[in-house]
């Protein structure tokens, strides 16, 4: 009994000593020699893995910066400059700069602004959706509102609104990995600069189709009328396929286009409740009843508007 | 043919995950895509056949002739992790693609009981080092089938409409359920 004991313990005790030192002898000579530097500028970057960088991950972005050993065109959506600057003082290199972008919904249509037709019962996924219809309220172009982009939001970031049934994103979560955009089926999100103090104007519409089906569909779609390319100063907005875009890297904020706009279709965002116009789009929290007041009256306004802006367009055509 | 119903045995009547109910862990967590299902049933096969090869030279070469037949499970559990990690450093060196390929998933088998229970299954049922192998390479496969009909399965889930209740989880535990109802189907096609 004793020998048998004694055995089994000289028995582990020679094995476990063999496979360590097999296993040590074996990491020598295997020894693979890699630049230290990516384990440092791995630990520098956040460790989300979301891939906004265009690489697999953040240890595929590390080893590509020191491969190749510059920054060019590799930077990290959600560390933004400063974790930039810190892989930048690994490499010995000054980090290329990059103004920080935010993801925008272009769709203001949902549940309040477009007028029900069909009710959709199938799978909800957003992809599934669109090539099954067009859309609840009969628009092919803008958001269906199943929340597709908030499943693949790995930051918390996007919500969808009940109200409106149009996702929202949280401007302190949202870190531009660009995770939504490439999985939204209809484009409707789309990444824009920030903007100075975060304030920013954009076109909320991607509907192509001619104005009055566009506005058939929807109270607050662009109609392709071109007073907002008329009226912008920088030359920021073009007018292509009935739908207006700014060009958020000519747009100096001044918001002449969004006091123009008949349909109520370009947001301006964050910016200082000076006109009602403004705070009618975007602050829709702070008092509903006042600004759904605010809402009806504009809206008889802008529709006769409308209809001057179309029997203009059809005299000229 | 005897290797044949050997083959058929391991992989479809006896199947390591559906019907023994070894390596599970694996079986839930890296089931969520084909992809890397298939890419962890590479890495199974891998290293169970490695694994075979050396228990059971241990076993019949060291714990029989010094009659230490009750230290087999520890020493196998000893042997296998060592092995895992030596061929885990000898991958990264010799072939960096195939560690970029399997490199994630060898940590993993490391603690698999599948693997484990494997190599003890070769010597209670007594074979030679050549079935053992061939049993092993089958298990294997079986378990990579099973990961991958499975991930195939969790893929299609994705996309239909789940009932609130047992979204994620509970619905994956559910068609793994179904799935190895389905096998029992395979019960009694060899005898072994």
């Amino acid at each position: 009994m004793g020998t048998i004991i004694i055995c089994a313990i000289v028995a582990m005790a020679v094995a476990g000593l063999v496979l360590s030192l097999v296993l040590y002898i074996v990491a020598q000579k295997f020894k693979v020699v890699e630049d230290p530097r990516i384990d440092q500028v791995a630990e520098v970057l956040p460790g989300a893995n979301c891939g906004g960088c265009g690489f697999a991950g953040c240890r595929a972005l590390a080893e590509a910066i020191v491969k190749a050993g510059d920054l060019e065109g590799k930077a990290c959506p959600v560390g933004g400059a400063a974790v930039m600057a810190k892989v930048g003082g690994i490499m010995g290199l000054a980090a290329e700069e990059s103004e920080p972008m935010i993801a925008v919904v272009r769709c203001n249509g949902g549940k309040c602004n477009t007028h029900k037709k069909v009710e959709y019962d199938g799978v909800l996924d957003c992809a599934s959706a669109n090539q099954n219809f067009s859309s609840e309220g009969g628009c092919s172009f803008g958001c269906l509102g199943l929340g597709t982009c908030v499943s693949v939001c790995k930051f918390d970031a996007l919500h969808i609104n009940p109200e409106t049934q149009l996702p929202e994103v949280d401007e302190d979560k949202c870190v531009a990995c660009r995770a939504c955009v490439k999985t939204c089926p209809r484009k409707v999100i789309e990444l824009r600069k920030k903007g100075k103090g975060n304030r920013r104007v954009f076109v909320s519409c991607i509907n192509k189709e001619k104005g009055a089906v566009a506005k058939k569909n929807c109270d607050v779609a662009c109609i392709g009328c071109g007073k907002c390319e008329k009226e912008c100063p920088f030359g920021a907005i073009t007018i292509e396929n009935n739908l207006s875009y700014i060009d958020f890297n000519k747009c100096k904020s001044c918001r002449k286009c969004v006091a123009v706009c008949p349909t109520g279709a370009i947001h301006a965002v964050n910016f200082p409740p000076a006109k009602p116009k403004v705070e009618k789009v975007m602050q829709e929290n702070t008092d509903v009843s006042a600004s759904i007041e605010n809402v009806e009256q504009k809206q008889t306004e802008k529709k006769k508007e409308m209809i001057a802006t179309e029997i203009q367009n059809t005299k000229s055509e | 043919m005897e290797y044949l119903k050997l083959f058929v045995f391991a992989v479809f009547v006896s199947n390591v995950v559906l019907s023994q109910f070894l390596g599970i862990c694996p079986f839930l967590g890296v089931s969520t895509k084909v992809s890397t299902a298939s890419g962890m049933g590479m890495a199974v096969v891998f290293v169970m056949v490695i694994a075979t090869l050396v228990t059971f030279l241990i076993q019949h070469c060291i714990l029989d002739p010094l009659g230490l037949g009750f230290l087999q499970t520890i020493m196998f559990i000893l042997v296998i992790a060592a092995l895992v990690q030596m061929v885990e450093i000898i991958l990264k060196k010799i072939s960096p693609s195939l560690y970029q390929a399997l490199g994630v998933f060898l940590p993993l088998i490391t603690t698999n009981c599948a693997v484990l229970g494997v190599a003890i299954l070769v010597i209670q049922k007594d074979f030679n080092l050549l079935q053992g192998l061939v049993y092993s390479i089958s298990i294997a496969l079986g378990f990579t089938l099973a990961l991958v009909l499975f991930a195939g399965i969790r893929e299609h889930l994705e996309l239909v409409g789940v009932p609130k209740g047992v979204k994620g989880t509970p619905i994956a535990l559910i068609s793994a359920g179904i799935l190895a109802m389905a096998f029992m189907g395979f019960a009694g096609l060899v005898k072994i």
